[in-house]
């Protein structure tokens, strides 16, 4: 049965609490910063998407300089803070530092970066100064990650901001579509305000693309408009039974439990996820910390084939959740309208497929779980509509732009998972910084 | 299992580790506690007039997240009344009778007080006596300590006097704040002191605080210069030892190493270089005695290693292998190897060698791996690459000899050979 209010008060607190918490004592700060090689053509730095200049940064933090590594990290990447939390840093910084080359744990990269990152915002640093205004107004649809990269570097070159966005608060994804114990709601609103400390920076809440305004609305009033409108339509399985009560999309669930206070939202008794990305995951783990007492994540394929990292599926281990490989989503059966069963195809490998990855191929066997509750988690679809009405150029629904985030609309650039489909928070900020700094020269500022 | 007993002058220790004349040595509490753990012998803390102590007293250097990399004390001579000093002294001897005691002294700079001082020394029962001329804070004002010892003639005549009513050796310890110590060394030999021990502790400033500006340590918003010690000092200290075993007036009379020796190792390294035992205070100030045990287990099973049976066995062993720049062999050549199996890519052999020293590295890019290989021709063989790389035989030195003869500068000035190949 799909009910809220499972556990004790208590018990949320603690399933919700912090995952990674911060170093606690400035030894283990300097310990862990002293560590660090200090590397030339650091192998971290190059496998940042935001190129932070970690081994930077680092020493700063060793010499107690965590004014120059905040800037540091900011200089790069303005949402430095949000993504020591939710960057998968085992396959970016941290999956490349040296010392996992001599069988060594690496450099806590992420932990530092937090440090210093949230010692900045805590202590409300002023580490930028905008220059005078230009006069050039820009308009930018979408408060995520890359709509407040793009602004962020476009007020500091003295542009007049204004952020339009659909939802009630700023940060997109990192407010709305992670894991509750890898963010606060508290942390992403400062996030956002330290962002827009900067001054020159508009943010218009609850005003839609397509509803409120139209992009030709836009690109009348202002200079130049960045779309950071992102993804957030969770695929359709297209299968028998989708339309049965309990059968719920990983975003909007995982939206509910960022809006809502833990114990006010509901999940079954048996839970299953389809998919096995990040966000798979984090509605499994979340499920079973709601007080699911089953919760079994389905995958097509093989662990070797799997979206999420290691790091990901051990946290899902260990919260308990089953994980079922090669087994593809067949038939929902129901009773009185709800979730009853879920019925799978057993897979196996066939050949490998455009992804590179070896396609998952119907066995004919089936099998039969008891569930009361099904999550789909299957990768998110670009708003194809918004897009279509926006009339830039588009394939399946994703924004196709130039390398500096040019679309083929005269100063009307995008950029984010509504251009790659779909990546981690730190492409997202990296892609607003290459458009801002595509807009400054379209603007002859830069 | 390689014995570590120990003779110096006589004086007999059951291993060659001493504690320094310091606060560990400054009462009877601590010297127990040290000879309960196991140390060989101590050099209670410097006797003379009565003096005053401030409060804060030791600040120190830490590095890189490292603490007491160096360290630094303003505190007198002992500050506690002379006859508490020599009675605990002579109960110490009683109870240990199979450890040195040696006892430090700075009596008033005339004949008489030292002579009054060495008698009262001497009747505790203590196996020797060892003359602070190197104190360097405090006492240079009242014309004591490294005053003392950096003036040779006045040294010498210090060491006369104790020596014409001495009948226990007198060991003369040395400050570094000089030039050079041989002057003084050979004064005081000269004079006819039993042993030598080195180095006292340095004059310094150690750092300040950032806050207040005031030097470390602070003594109510003020500071003065200390004396520095501590793993940091070892180097300068080995460099003084070894001038006293390279002068022919100084290289017979035996030497107490002191400076900054915190293991085993360390205390192998003083006594190849001449020392015949050693003497440790910060690091025992830093862990506690309980470093003794280390000490003592570390340096039998080198012995045992390398087949050393005493300690005397392996004293000055290296002092031959130090010689003079002109007679380095010209013709020894090594170079850079890096070991591609080994190699993580850091890329701190390149970019020293690049920004410092000799362009003798290429640097292939790579995503995220670059790959660092030796420019031959381009290196020079001078170990800066080897001595940053963090991975353990990565980068190796390899023999490549310029020509089959040795060939040192006089002779290659003798031979009118040219300078260089440019």
């Amino acid at each position: 049965m799909i009910q809220n209010n499972r556990l004790a008060l208590q018990e949320y607190e603690r399933n919700f609490a912090d995952i990674h918490p911060p170093f606690d004592n400035q030894e283990a700060v300097s310990a862990e910063a002293n560590r660090c090689l200090f590397c030339y053509d650091a192998p971290c730095t190059k496998s940042c998407p935001t190129s932070i200049n970690v081994p930077q940064f680092i020493k700063q933090i060793a010499t107690g300089n965590i004014k120059g590594a905040a800037k540091t990290i900011f200089d790069s990447n303005i949402m430095g803070a949000g993504c020591s939390r939710v960057c998968p840093v085992e396959k970016l910084c941290e999956g490349s530092c040296v010392y996992n080359l001599l069988h060594e744990e690496p450099i806590q990269i992420a932990r530092l970066q937090r440090h210093a990152t949230e010692t900045a915002i805590e202590q409300q640093w002023k580490l930028y100064e905008r220059k005078a205004p230009n006069n050039k107004r820009v308009a930018i649809v979408g408060a995520g990650p890359a709509g407040l990269s793009c602004a962020h570097a476009l007020a500091l070159q003295g542009v007049e901001v204004t952020v339009f966005e659909k939802e009630a608060k700023g940060g997109g994804l990192m407010t709305y579509g992670v894991a509750a114990y890898k963010v606060s709601p508290e942390f992403c609103e400062a996030e956002v305000n330290w962002i827009t400390s900067i001054g020159g920076i508009d943010v218009r809440y609850q005003q839609e693309l397509g509803k409120d305004f139209s992009l030709e609305d836009l690109r009348r009033n202002y200079d130049a408009v960045f779309l950071g409108i992102g993804v957030g339509l969770t695929r359709n399985l297209g299968i028998e039974g989708e339309n049965l009560e309990g059968v719920v999309d990983a975003i909007a669930f995982i939206y509910d439990l960022r809006t809502q206070p833990h114990q006010q939202v509901p999940v079954g008794n048996k839970v299953a996820v389809i998919g096995m990305g990040m966000t798979a995951i984090d509605a499994a783990t979340q499920s079973k910390r709601l007080g699911a007492q089953e919760v079994t994540i389905l995958y097509r394929r093989t662990e070797n084939e799997k979206p999420c990292t290691d790091v990901e599926l051990d946290i899902a281990k260990l919260d308990g959740c089953n994980i079922v490989w090669l087994a593809a989503p067949k038939e929902i059966i129901g009773e009185n309208g709800e979730v009853k069963q879920l019925v799978c195809s057993k897979m196996k490998l066939g050949e490998v497929d455009a992804s590179g990855r070896r396609s998952p191929v119907d066995s004919g066997e089936t099998f039969v779980l008891d569930i009361d509750m099904l999550i789909k988690a299957t990768g998110q679809m670009p708003y194809q509509h918004l897009v279509q009405m926006a009339a830039v150029n588009e394939k399946s629904g994703k924004i196709q732009t130039s390398a500096q985030g040019a679309t083929n609309i005269a100063g009307v650039f995008a950029g984010g998972d509504c251009v790659n489909g779909g990546k981690e928070v730190v492409d997202a900020v990296q892609a607003g910084k290459v458009a801002a700094q595509g807009i400054l020269e379209y603007l002859a500022l830069a | 299992m390689a014995n570590l007993a120990n003779n110096y002058l006589g004086i007999q220790s059951p291993n060659p580790f001493w504690l320094a004349s310091a606060p560990p040595t400054d009462k009877k509490y601590n010297v127990m506690r040290a000879f309960e753990a196991g140390w060989g012998g101590v050099v209670w803390k410097t006797l003379g007039s009565q003096v005053k102590n401030v409060s804060s007293r030791y600040s120190s250097v830490d590095y890189h997240g490292h603490r007491v990399m160096g360290f630094n004390n303003i505190e007198l001579i002992s500050d506690r009344p002379l006859h508490i000093n020599l009675r605990e002294i002579a109960e110490t001897v009683r109870e240990f009778p199979d450890r040195a005691m040696v006892v430090s002294l700075m009596a008033d700079n005339n004949r008489q007080s030292w002579h009054e001082l060495i008698k009262q020394v001497e009747d505790t029962g203590a196996h020797g006596i060892e003359l602070n001329f190197g104190c360097p804070h405090g006492m240079i004002e009242r014309g004591m300590g490294a005053v003392v010892g950096q003036d040779p003639e006045i040294a010498k005549m210090v060491v006369e006097w104790v020596m014409e009513v001495a009948t226990i050796p007198v060991i003369t310890k040395l400050t570094p704040n000089v030039h050079s110590v041989v002057p003084t060394a050979k004064a005081v030999v000269a004079a006819g002191t039993n042993g030598l021990s080195l180095i006292n502790t340095i004059q310094s400033v150690t750092g300040i605080d950032l806050d207040t500006f005031v030097p470390n340590p602070n003594v109510g918003g003020q500071s003065v210069y200390g004396g520095y010690c501590g793993p940091a000092v070892k180097p300068i200290a080995l460099k003084m030892l070894s001038t006293l075993g390279k002068n022919p007036a100084t290289r017979p009379i035996p030497v107490s190493g002191i400076g900054g020796i915190s293991t085993w190792r360390d205390a192998a390294e003083f006594m190849l270089l001449g020392a015949a035992n050693v003497q440790i205070c910060t690091a025992a100030m830093r862990y506690g005695f309980r470093i003794i045990d280390d000490l003592c287990s570390g340096l039998s099973n080198w012995m045992d290693e390398k087949g050393f049976k005493s300690t005397d066995e392996f004293v000055g062993l290296s002092l031959p292998k130090l010689t003079d720049w002109e007679q380095l062999d010209l013709n020894f050549h090594i170079t850079a190897h890096i070991n591609q199996d080994k190699c993580i890519h850091c890329g701190l052999c390149y970019i020293t060698c690049e920004d410092t020293s000799h362009q003798a590295i290429h640097l292939d890019k790579g995503n995220p791996y670059n790959t660092y290989t030796i420019k031959q021709e381009e290196c020079v063989g001078c170990n800066l690459c080897k001595l940053v790389c963090p991975v353990e035989d990565c980068i190796t030195m390899e023999e490549h000899r310029k020509g089959d003869e040795y060939l040192n500068w006089v002779e290659h000035q003798r031979r009118g050979l040219p300078l260089n190949d440019y």
